[in-house]
């Protein structure tokens, strides 16, 4: 590989700055660029490219247990999807997962953006501590934060229900929260959503930095009251960012597997708290239904991409 | 409008002479609102951190002292029992071991590729760089969940369950894209006149790149490396389907078996969030040096505008 001469620009040229910037190389036909690509794309098609394709064949396959003892699979068409598709248990699923990554994605993008004004409100040593403690519950392990949870609401020593008793509340002495399908969610609710205010808090608030206290300042001497600040000026300016972290939660909060899973190891009715993840995790690992699984799982797939397109064209504007 | 209402906010570079005045209504008004925006500001703050603090304060606490009706808010005769009996539990040092395998394998690969991909991105202009682009934005965003099975089959068809470098490879390839996107802009930040200067100079090409160019992009590599290492160690999902057997476990499934295990003789939860402190602490630390620049990679598009 003979990079070093690469780059090198003709001895002759005489370059304006702005030039190098908008063109960093010579447009090389060299094999450079693909040599330096091709450690990467090769671990991207071996961890994820090959799994994909063995899906897309899997779901088109009859891959019983049958297969499992080394038949050759045979291939059935849509046979898969339909079966899958058509049985209600899946679409429970599916309309049950909707509506958690919507409420989940609002709530934490409405909580998130009412810790940005309120940053931007105060003064530099509260900002300060919101901040950290805000990093603090953003830097947690999920694995470690689902555990902190389940003894938060544990059934009876959890400090929940000690403080709801206290309250007055007395039907919460030792309410079990993870036996209800219900109250099971809503404990999910209040963990995705501790641990994704952070990141929408902190990238919102950024967003108000970019806001000129010019602007502010002449809208007040205009005689503006907060409210229409608000209204008409800060929550106009920080929209873009807004709609790309709602979005980014909604793709984030669709996928959520591992915080239900270890939530229902304490015993919540499986099939009843099931996400989509977690069903295509019964139905694989589970009851070991290869061509099933691998059907949502393309789902799933094409469901991510189709909701990313707009995110990453917001990305790629950027790039240029 | 008149100037008191506006007298309280300090205008920049403004010849406006400062003057002591009586406090007006709306000044005594706006200090209370601020007074109480604050006071929100810290209740909130505190109900953010509880959970936190009351892992590192249970994990201090006798376990004795947790079972009693009343929860006490405050360490009173704190004790390292918890964490000796952590550490020194059975199981504990294979899954530490792992952890620190997977883990150091999959941030060493992740540099090396993302870094000579992002090199390519950055430095050349070659047909199939913007499909390249857009593919690695997109192969971002996909879901642990909806491979996961294939990467189980994949795996176990060619014996590499249970094992470091099977997990290593697929966390290598989940972190590799986001990694590429943000090396990037580090790459794009040193100019390469730099670069060019040094040659000039004298210096061979490798060594204007050792010299010159790596130094500048240290911190990204730093920022990249601890971005790698915060998601390999708190992996849970693919760990979960690809290293079944209990002597694989990495700490994420051993925390999650720990608190089972103890579940069946009344949960020692002293020890169980000694547990999640150990493994919460690494990465609380190596979070706070990354965290500005992951949240400024993730949505610096939307930012801008």
């Amino acid at each position: 590989m003979s990079s070093t001469a690469t780059r090198r620009p003709p001895p002759t040229a005489t370059r304006a700055s702005t030039q190098v910037r908008e063109q960093p190389a010579v447009r090389a036909r060299r094999p450079t660029p693909y040599l330096l690509l091709l450690p990467a794309v090769a671990i991207l098609l071996l961890g994820l490219g090959y799994p994909v394709y063995w899906q897309i064949v899997t779901s088109l396959q009859e891959y019983g247990l049958a297969q499992q003892f080394g038949q050759p699979p045979t291939f059935v068409g849509l046979e898969n999807y339909a079966r899958i598709f058509t049985a209600d248990s899946l679409w429970t699923v599916v309309v049950r997962s909707i509506v958690f990554c919507l409420v989940n994605a609002f709530v934490t993008v409405a909580l998130g953006l009412g810790f940005a004004l309120l940053m931007r409100a105060v003064g530099r040593t509260v900002r300060i501590t919101i901040q950290v403690s805000l990093l603090l519950a953003w830097a947690m392990p999920m694995v470690a934060a689902v555990t902190v949870w389940k003894w938060l609401f544990g059934w009876r020593t959890g400090v929940i229900n000690w403080l709801l008793v206290r309250l007055g509340f007395d039907g919460f002495a030792g309410h079990n929260w993870l036996a209800q399908p219900l109250s099971f969610f809503f404990v999910a609710t209040v963990i995705i959503v501790w641990m994704s205010v952070p990141f929408v808090a902190l990238s919102v608030f950024a967003g108000l930095t970019q806001v000129p206290d010019e602007v502010l300042e002449a809208a007040r001497l205009d005689g503006a009251n907060g409210r229409q600040m608000l209204r008409h000026i800060l929550l106009p300016m920080v929209r873009p960012v807004l709609s790309i972290v709602l979005l980014l939660q909604i793709i984030w909060d669709l996928r959520v597997f591992a915080q239900i899973r270890l939530l229902q190891d304490s015993g919540a009715p499986v099939s009843e708290t099931n996400l989509l993840g977690n069903f295509i995790f019964e139905l694989g690992i589970g009851r070991q239904d290869f061509a099933g699984a691998a059907a949502v799982s393309i789902f799933v797939l094409l469901l991510t991409i189709a909701l990313s397109w707009p995110y990453v064209r917001s990305l790629m504007k950027e790039q240029a | 409008m008149t100037a008191v209402t506006s007298a309280p906010v300090p205008v920049a570079g403004a010849a406006r002479p400062t003057r002591r005045r009586a406090p007006t209504a709306a000044g005594v008004r706006r200090r209370a609102v601020r007074f109480a925006l604050g006071v929100v500001g810290i209740s909130a703050a505190a109900v953010w951190a509880f959970p936190v603090y009351w892992m590192v304060m249970s994990a201090f606490t006798p376990a004795a002292r947790l079972r009693s009706a009343t929860p006490s808010s405050l360490p009173t005769s704190p004790t390292m029992h918890s964490f000796t009996a952590v550490i020194g539990g059975s199981s504990s040092p294979a899954a530490l071991r792992m952890s620190l395998a997977v883990t150091l394998v999959t941030v060493l690969a992740v540099l090396a590729f993302a870094f000579l991909a992002a090199l390519a991105v950055s430095r050349y202009r070659f047909s199939g760089r913007r499909s390249f682009i857009l593919a690695v934005l997109f192969i971002q965003m996909l879901p642990a969940e909806g491979l996961f099975i294939a990467q189980y089959k994949m795996l176990s068809s060619v014996g590499l369950l249970n094992s470091v470098i099977g997990v290593s490879v697929l966390y290598t390839a989940t972190i590799v894209p986001f990694t590429v996107w943000m090396l990037r802009g580090f790459v794009a930040g040193v100019p390469v006149e730099l670069e060019e200067a040094a040659m000039v100079d004298g210096l061979s090409r490798s060594k204007a790149f050792l010299r010159i160019t790596l130094p500048l992009l240290a911190p990204g590599l730093v920022a990249s490396g601890v971005y790698a290492f915060l998601q390999a160690w708190n992996e849970f999902t693919v760990a979960l389907v690809t290293l079944p057997a209990e002597s694989a476990q990495t700490l994420s499934l051993w925390l999650r078996s720990f608190l089972a295990a103890s579940a069946n003789r009344g949960v020692d939860w002293s020890q169980v969030m000694a547990a999640s402190a150990l493994l919460a602490v690494p990465v609380i630390v190596f979070f706070l040096i990354v965290q500005n620049r992951m949240a400024s990679g993730l949505v610096s598009g939307a930012v801008k505008g």
